[in-house]
């Protein structure tokens, strides 16, 4: 049985499992965006914070998907259903390059427009959400743009502790030593990194200042 | 309320030392009373510290030692937000924020001190005409505009909210000379209508005899002395005359 005859016979379960594809990943990138975000403010403000705040997340990083599944199966709450585990999981990766391009697009703002802005006696939080932010935006979305795509293929493992998604078919196919099956959760996961890089991308241009 | 306005001091230096943390003094012990209505130059090379002393009058930078005091009440008394929003403040490059049409950018601060959209407007296009700009300017933005331009919109978005205090640190350094002479010539002019204490940073001799009523002379953290034109001009302190001297051979080469 080839690829299209496959998903033309299953057409109903591809869906499902693309929905809950993306149900998972826009769930964790908003969850990311609002916990990353305000951290990536906060460093810009306390800078003692920076290291051990950006080392976190790098850290978070290292750890392998599959691994940071296992260690949050015994957590209270989260360790219940699968898809909790799954959504924390693909937050957790996805805030590194949400810190990280917060900071570095608040930072990069021209000095010399912070300064103008400050002695003008715009208070903080005017300065940060009338000056830093704009100009920051296309950096964060940049951001939020590469933390989806990775969150796109990291929640494919998410299948491995029976959180759903596309990686179900990755993984059946695996077992069955079935390319098409394997192509029916590949090929969905691809397009839809394609068009988040894409939307997203589309949308930092336009929101980019200059 | 004390009496004669033009002698009445406006921003005072007392003792003032501004040091970076462990590191060497940038400012040491200046007193320097700045009177109102008048406009201060600071002059000096780089690194003297002349911005430092402006900055320290908005509190952009604090005082390591000394006090200063702005209408008589020292600066640890006044609320900062309240004091820079009585303070206008004009960059090099006029440090226009470039995601902000001309108009958003002058009615900011009337905006953030909550006036109605109409006084908004109005008050812009009043600026825009102060500073010699066609109100067709209000919905350009920072890159669209010419050097010159950018530093009148930066003039105009300092005087918005029509602050009795002006600091400039070397509003016109970046233009080309034609526009620079055009931009003092116009300060001198507004100046003359506005009469507001203006402190006026520079290290062009000829802009702080043209616009200044007197010269403070900064080397390297300490005052030298302040001078008026005429004093300056007389004055055989060895720095004021290698001042005159540089500025002197510049002008004979061409002459």
């Amino acid at each position: 049985m080839n690829l299209w005859q496959f998903m033309l016979q299953n057409h109903v379960e591809v869906i499902e499992l693309t929905l809950e594809h993306l149900w998972l990943v826009a769930v964790s990138t908003v969850l990311a965006v609002l916990v990353g975000i305000p951290l990536g403010i906060l460093i810009t403000r306390r800078s003692w914070l920076n290291k051990p705040i950006l080392g976190g997340a790098n850290i978070i990083q290292t750890i392998p998907s599959l691994a940071l599944f296992g260690f949050l199966l015994p957590a209270p709450w989260i360790g219940e259903r699968a898809d909790r585990i799954a959504i924390l999981a693909l937050m957790l990766y996805a805030l590194l390059p949400l810190i990280r391009n917060t900071y570095t697009g608040i930072k990069g703002v021209d000095p010399a427009v912070v300064e103008a802005g400050r002695g003008m006696g715009l208070t903080d939080w005017q300065l940060l959400f009338q000056v830093e932010l704009p100009l920051a935006l296309g950096v964060i979305i940049a951001g939020v743009r590469v933390a989806t795509v990775i969150s796109v293929g990291l929640a494919t493992i998410a299948a491995a502790i029976g959180a759903g998604g596309l990686g179900e078919y990755i993984f059946r196919g695996l077992a069955m030593v079935n390319n098409s099956v394997i192509l029916a959760g590949a090929i969905p996961a691809a397009l839809m990194a394609l068009a988040a890089d894409v939307g997203l991308g589309w949308l930092e241009r336009k929101l980019s200042p200059n | 309320m004390e009496t004669s306005p033009n002698n009445q001091t406006a921003i005072e230096f007392c003792n003032v030392s501004y040091g970076l943390n462990g590191g060497s003094e940038v400012l040491h012990d200046l007193n320097l009373e700045i009177r109102r209505g008048e406009t201060l130059v600071l002059l000096g090379r780089s690194g003297s510290g002349k911005t430092t002393t402006l900055k320290l009058i908005n509190r952009l930078l604090t005082a390591t030692e000394g006090e200063i005091r702005v209408d008589g009440r020292g600066l640890s008394e006044w609320d900062v937000i309240r004091l820079r929003r009585m303070i206008g403040y004009v960059i090099q490059e006029a440090g226009l924020f470039p995601h902000y049409t001309v108009e958003r950018n002058i009615g900011l601060v009337p905006k953030i001190e909550g006036w109605p959209e109409s006084r908004i407007r109005e008050r812009v296009h009043e600026l825009l005409q102060m500073v010699g700009l066609e109100p067709r300017m209000a919905s350009r933005y920072p890159r669209e505009l010419s050097g010159g331009q950018r530093q009148r919109v930066g003039v105009a978005r300092a005087l918005a909210v029509d602050p009795p205090f002006l600091l400039m640190d070397e509003p016109f350094g970046a233009l080309d000379p034609l526009t620079r002479a055009e931009l003092q010539r116009e300060f001198l002019a507004l100046q003359a209508r506005l009469e507001k204490t203006v402190v006026f940073v520079t290290h062009d001799l000829r802009e702080a005899l043209l616009l200044g009523s007197r010269i403070a002379l900064l080397e390297e953290g300490q005052l030298v002395s302040v001078l008026t034109k005429t004093e300056f001009m007389a004055s055989q302190d060895r720095l004021v005359v290698a001042y005159k001297q540089a500025f002197d051979a510049g002008l004979g080469d061409y002459s």
